[in-house]
């Protein structure tokens, strides 16, 4: 059924294709941000969308990251706003940005003239990129060319029953027609090492993701905080193994194909898992600050579309891709219905079944590809969080497929 | 996924779990069935937490999903509320907005 499916996205230059056509005006380190914030809003366009990487320190990983979301599928082109003495490396970016055949800007406070004069300038570039990127060819794009990531947030004793495992169905559902699906947090699978490792499609896949769930419990026991929030405890989830069998749902039952880390795009289709944690001592403070450092994560590795499932109740979307929330808990359902797209909690009134809710997911999955805008997107939810980090590159057994593609 | 006989209000995940999840709110004073025993509520239970399906005692590992998920700091009667007064991670400890040290439990 689904292997058939296909839309119209955006030919890019790379091969891949997107789903939108969002132009990001970027700051580049928190000076710059309430110019670059101007501009945004005075494009008033749903498309318009404000990134940016708050640090004047110099960082890897930002780079990368800024990088990888300002030439992800989604994204027709960028403005980037610097102040002038910060250490993000601009000519860079906005030369990486171009060579991926995308239309680019670069305005520096300091040259142009100051707060007034950038916001002007600002306003006038977005048309110009923007009449560019409108040029964007549409092509027919299948459902096997599409990256989808998940992510919980606000879980509660519900999540794991309902919308989680109702996740999961939809991301077999997607593998089956060899689509991307990537799962994350490694912290919220501590606890779920071992059945995971007996999922990867090779031993040594398996060996690395154990590796990668004792470094997240390592760190996170040297934060001296689990992954855990006092809402969790507040909707019935009482340790973090439970969070994470909770969690681990998701992920559905499709054999693991790889581990990657941000910015990795996978080779092929199937399921992947994203390590969050950073890798060393920890030096920069807790792996990801809120949900949406985890939802910026997996765009930068490709993902068109991010599944939400919460309990509690969250109401945030993203820059860049669509956030489709599945609502687990029917009694959060009636108090935030405006902010969700599935009611899984359904499932727990004996109203559907998790194959009903898997498929209807999907359903959403696909409307969304093909241009309906998620509710999260129509309320105008675009967070962005981007701190410091840092990563080594992964290791030779994370990617088996690689060598078999 | 089953239900316990007769109940709208928990389900059991796994024959091996020894606790019950509720879904839909549990009121003090409700007459729940487990494993088609009556056992009368004391307290209430929100939706999304955990009750014992039997008598838990200190120690003893808890299973949901099939899956240990901590252990038991507290005895619990059957029926009775299984949450952070009475059970701990087995590998990190959880916080909440009151309690932000590295205590293993809220039971101290």
């Amino acid at each position: 059924m689904s292997d058939r499916v296909s839309f119209q996205g955006y030919a890019r230059q790379d091969g891949r294709k997107g789903i939108r056509n969002v132009i990001v005006v970027a700051y580049l380190v928190e000076c710059a941000h309430h110019v670059t914030r101007r501009i945004v809003t005075l494009a008033n366009d749903t498309d318009v969308q404000l990134i940016g990487f708050p640090g004047c320190y110099p960082n890897q990983y930002a780079y990368e990251m800024m990088c990888a979301v300002s030439t992800h599928p989604n994204v027709g082109g960028a403005l980037l706003i610097s102040l002038g003495c910060e250490s993000m490396n601009r000519d860079k970016l906005l030369e990486d940005i171009r060579a991926s055949g995308r239309p680019a800007e670069l305005l520096v406070i300091q040259e142009a003239g100051g707060t007034k004069s950038t916001i002007t300038a600002g306003v006038a570039a977005i048309a110009r990129i923007k009449a560019e990127a409108d040029k964007a060819p549409r092509v027919p794009m299948d459902l096997s060319e599409l990256i989808v990531g998940t992510i919980c947030g606000g879980s509660d004793g519900t999540s794991g029953i309902s919308a989680n495992p109702a996740v999961g169905r939809c991301f077999d559902a997607l593998v089956q027609a060899n689509a991307t699906c990537i799962f994350e947090e490694t912290g919220e699978l501590i606890g779920c090492e071992t059945i995971m490792a007996d999922r990867a499609v090779t031993p040594e896949l398996g060996a690395e993701i154990e590796a990668c769930v004792a470094k997240a419990e390592s760190y996170y026991r040297i934060m001296g905080f689990g992954s855990f929030a006092p809402g969790n405890a507040d909707g019935g989830l009482t340790t973090m193994e439970e969070k994470s069998m909770g969690a681990y749902s998701k992920s559905g039952s499709s054999p693991i194909s790889g581990l990657i880390k941000p910015g990795d795009i996978p080779p092929t289709g199937g399921l992947y898992l994203l390590d969050v944690v950073p890798d060393g001592e920890p030096r920069f403070g807790f792996p990801n600050i809120s949900d949406n450092a985890e939802i910026i994560e997996l765009i930068a590795c490709g993902s068109h579309v991010i599944l939400f499932t919460t309990g509690r109740g969250s109401v945030v979307g993203s820059a860049i891709s669509p956030v489709i929330k599945v609502c687990a808990n029917p009694e959060t359902y009636r108090r935030l219905s405006e902010d969700m797209d599935v009611n899984a909690g359904r499932i727990l009134e004996g109203e559907a079944t998790l194959d009903e809710v898997g498929e209807e997911i999907l359903q959403n999955v696909i409307d969304v590809a093909s241009g309906k805008r998620s509710v999260s997107e129509e309320l105008g939810h675009q967070e962005f969080i981007l701190t410091y980090k840092s990563f080594e590159p992964i290791g030779p057994s994370c990617l088996p497929v690689r060598l078999v593609g | 996924m089953t239900n316990t006989k007769k109940n709208a209000q928990v389900i059991l995940l796994h024959p091996n779990d020894n606790i019950l999840v509720c879904v839909a709110h549990i009121y003090a004073g409700d007459e729940i069935f487990i494993d088609g025993q009556a056992v009368g509520m004391l307290k209430d239970i929100e939706v999304g937490h955990k009750l014992a399906r039997r008598p838990l005692v200190v120690s003893d590992k808890i299973y949901r999903y099939g899956a240990p998920i901590g252990s038991m700091t507290q005895a619990a009667r059957i029926g009775e509320h299984v949450h952070m007064h009475n059970m701990q991670s087995d590998y990190i400890p959880s916080h909440t907005r009151t309690r932000q040290n590295k205590d293993r439990s809220e039971a101290q």
